[in-house]
């Protein structure tokens, strides 16, 4: 069943989450809180954000109706899967006085068993990504670990580009081809609403069975591919990786860092809402009285002070080094640390960044500069 | 480039890194007005094997935790040996435990010098105030398989006759006579030394060891590191001889946090041990 | 070749001169021995002396009333003492003393800048020589203003 493809009518996709939930899943996915499509328990379809979309621009989000009820008529929003995976706070141990010494006690707590409904195409590899990032090295992270063989994948394939999105040229989307269990592609065309479901994994048979179906025709497969493919088409934004790490790495003190410096806020908006940034720090806190202790990680960002310091300052105290600093990181020692970028082209930090840096502009001024320098000298 | 991703099948089931052990002070030995030597044993009598260069995290029960590197001798595992200066939040406080007081312990982490792949050469070790520390047990090691180097130097320098560490031990080495080791502060009162007066990197052209075959260990404050790896390649050194070791943000010390990253290594996993010639390109440039 | 040429050719400050000046220098050179202890010059002195040291140890001081002397530096085998013979006003500006039993080849420095003016290459080649141990004396002292093995928290 593996590979094959079948048509769910929208008016049974609550069966899918109800086969979900029956088997144990917490079904978490998009809905709207604060004015933003964001990830959160879904107890039903109805608590999707149907007939809403989003707009989005360099440092620019509205969500707006739309004039039809499509279920994932939008992109993605601020938060990711990696707040599941990843959390961003979590109590690593805790630890009790006993007289002089102390007793550690590990946080094993069980992780919920989450279903994510909705992920695109760049998001699962973002999850790839992480992956390597948490379990393939040396060193694995026990609690990601947990999280991450758990999760049932329903993925969605887009079928309208957002704003700020260049899964193209990262070569991660639109469409969603490995590592789901369920993958649907939404299809809307006069009175008919529904989805082209594509079987990845034993689990997501054993999950579509539960739910009524019919196989999906040449004809109905082909819709579902045009409209991804349109997707594809409409992307706005391009990034060009060619030989990308080397180009960063030769333009260490280009001057461009220094410009994109005066505009940069530090504010860290971009590796919260980033998909693959994984970094933490930890802290070591206690009760009043001194007998209880607690090691909590939490999110970090290299775009903190704080985050490169060693005894007597930071290593990066300047607000160009830390930008370069993300974004070398990102697109070029990446593939030193995990044989891939770090970036998957979602452009939520493009969108997020309040001041709309552009990672894509960003690359292509240095790149520009340098074929400029090159053709000055050539002619 | 392409991103050709899979999803990791994931099957072994790893222990929590991220979990401190206890260990209790045995011993505490003052070295410098700031700096202290601490022997600690596991409270279950597990012994502690490591290579030299490797350091771990020490936690201070609701403080804090700080990387500091192993100082011990790697062929007595039964006793974990650090120095510490007491410089941060959590290194004070950690130089203030007396005998039987228990600190957490994770590790050891990270790379170690090269000892065993330097067999057969000469060795010039190199270092710089309380960068001494991470190579002793580098010095132990050789010292314990003497027979298998050709000449072995060691140049150390300090602050002041008073900043330096190891002095009973350096005054013994200094006996011995398959060992050369020379000294030097940046300035002292001839009725306080005897020693050489000058910066450490004027020791490395009259230090006696062949430069086509020699292994050069170096560990200090990153610029003192920069004027020794100028001078050992005016002695004529090859970047793949030198070693250093870097001194970054280590949080998680399994390389999943992200904070010392240097480039595209990660200095708990990678280093802190490097061969020059694999960080080069960015060692020395500002504020990587 | 003399004995004297000989030691001067064999000393590192003077690593692949042309014979032809080695033997006009040895015309301004002689041994010498300092025994530990030994002030061999004063700060204030007029400086017409240097010294290539082939062993022993030599500590350039100086005095600071209520401080007592401070050793700045110390030069051993290998090492060239003193360049203020080169450029005015002549004088030394700091006390050197041997720390040890010192053995170094003594320089006349007004024979040696006669010779200079006699023979310009000699004199170039000469200062190119000096000019890189002033140079390292100078680096050594700029990465001492750092304070290189210092934590600065």
């Amino acid at each position: 069943m593996i590979g094959e493809q079948f048509l769910v009518e929208r008016r049974d996709l609550q069966k899918l989450l109800d086969a979900l939930q029956k088997k144990g899943y917490e079904t978490v996915g998009p809905t709207i809180r604060e004015g933003a499509i964001v990830y959160g328990p879904i107890a039903s379809v109805e608590d999707l954000p149907i007939g809403w979309t989003d707009e989005q621009d360099g440092g620019r989000y509205r969500l707006k109706r739309r004039e039809d009820s499509a279920v994932f008529g939008y992109v993605v929003g601020p938060h990711s899967w990696k707040r599941f995976l990843h959390p961003p706070v979590l109590s690593l141990w805790k630890a009790r006085r006993n007289g002089k010494g102390f007793e550690v006690v590990p946080n094993n707590a069980e992780p919920p068993q989450y279903a994510f409904i909705g992920v695109r195409s760049c998001e699962l590899h973002a999850i790839f990504i992480q992956d390597r990032v948490f379990t393939n090295g040396k060193f694995t992270d026990p609690h990601y670990q947990a999280r991450r063989q758990k999760i049932f994948i329903v993925a969605v394939n887009c079928v309208q580009a957002g704003g700020t999105c260049f899964c193209v040229s990262m070569k991660t989307g639109p469409r969603a081809t490995v590592g789901f269990d369920l993958a649907l592609t939404e299809i809307l065309e006069g009175q008919r609403h529904y989805f082209v479901a594509e079987v990845g994994t034993e689990k997501g048979a054993e999950i579509l069975r539960s739910v009524p179906t019919k196989p999906a025709q040449p004809s109905d497969i082909q819709i579902a591919e045009d409209r991804v493919a349109r997707a594809a088409r409409q992307m706005g934004r391009h990034l060009d990786t060619t030989n990308i790490r080397e180009l960063l790495y030769r333009n260490l003190e280009h001057p461009r860092w220094d410009e994109v410096a005066t505009r940069c806020l530090n504010c860290a908006n971009c590796t919260m809402v980033c998909p693959t940034c994984f970094c933490t720090t930890v802290e070591d806190v206690t009760d009043l009285t001194g007998t209880e202790a607690e090691r909590v990680r939490k999110w970090d960002s290299c775009f903190t002070l704080d985050f490169s310091y060693v005894h007597g300052g930071s290593v990066r105290a300047s607000a160009r080094a830390r930008y370069r600093q993300w974004l070398t990181h990102k697109l070029a020692s990446w593939i030193d640390q995990f044989g891939t970028s770090g970036c998957v082209g979602c452009g939520r930090c493009i969108t997020w960044c309040p001041v709309g840096i552009d990672i894509t502009e960003e690359v292509r001024a240095i790149r520009q500069s340098e074929a400029a320098q090159l053709s000055e000298r050539g002619g | 480039m392409a991103v050709t991703l899979k999803p990791q099948v994931i099957t072994e089931v790893f222990t929590d890194p991220m979990v401190p052990v206890p260990y209790r002070v045995r011993r505490v030995r003052r070295e410098t007005a700031d700096t202290f030597t601490f022997e600690y044993e596991a409270l279950d009598g597990r012994r502690f094997p490591f290579a030299p260069g490797q350091f771990n995290m020490l936690y201070l029960f609701g403080v804090g935790e700080v990387p500091i590197s192993i100082s011990g001798d790697p062929a007595h595992p039964e006793l974990l040996v650090h120095t510490i200066r007491a410089v941060g939040t959590v290194t004070k406080p950690l130089c203030q435990a007396k005998p039987g007081d228990i600190i957490g312990v994770r590790g050891p982490f990270g790379s170690s010098w090269p000892v065993r792949e330097a067999a057969g050469n000469d060795i010039v070790i190199v270092a710089g105030g309380v960068g001494l520390a991470p190579l002793r047990p580098a010095i132990y090691y050789i010292l314990n398989h003497r027979g298998e180097y050709g000449r072995v130097v060691l140049l150390y320098g300090a602050r002041t006759p008073g900043d330096m560490l190891y002095k009973k031990e350096l005054a013994e080495w200094r006996g011995r006579f398959d060992l050369q080791v020379e000294v030097t502060v940046d300035a002292a009162r001839p009725d306080e030394w005897q020693g050489n007066v000058g910066v450490v990197t004027t020791l490395i052209p009259r230090a006696h060891f062949d430069p086509h075959h020699v292994t050069a260990l170096v560990c200090g404050p990153e610029i003192m590191m920069r004027f020794t790896i100028l001078e050992l390649q005016k002695r004529g050194l090859r970047d793949d001889q030198i070693y250093i070791s870097m001194e970054r943000n280590m949080k998680c010390a399994i390389a999943l946090c992200g904070h010392c990253q240097y480039g595209p290594h990660f200095v708990c996993k990678d280093g802190p041990v490097f061969r020059f010639d694999r960080v080069k390109e960015i060692f020395g440039r500002r504020e990587i | 070749m003399t004995t004297l040429e000989r030691l001067l050719s064999e000393h590192p400050f003077f690593k692949d001169l042309d014979p032809r000046y080695i033997k006009l220098i040895a015309e301004c050179a002689r041994e010498v021995t300092f025994k530990a202890g030994e002030f061999i010059f004063r700060e204030g002195d007029p400086s017409n002396k240097f010294w290539l040291i082939r062993s022993g140890k030599i500590s350039l001081e100086v005095f600071a009333p209520g401080r007592g002397p401070i050793m700045i530096e110390t030069l051993g085998e290998g090492d060239v003492m003193g360049w203020s013979w080169a450029v005015p006003p002549y004088r030394k500006q700091y006390d050197a003393r041997a720390l040890e039993l010192t053995r170094a080849l003594e320089f006349d420095a007004l024979c040696i800048r006669g010779k200079c003016d006699e023979e310009p290459k000699l004199g170039y080649e000469l200062f190119k020589r000096f000019a890189q141990i002033i140079g390292q004396r100078l680096q050594a002292t700029r990465i001492r203003l750092i304070d290189i093995y210092g934590s600065h928290a």
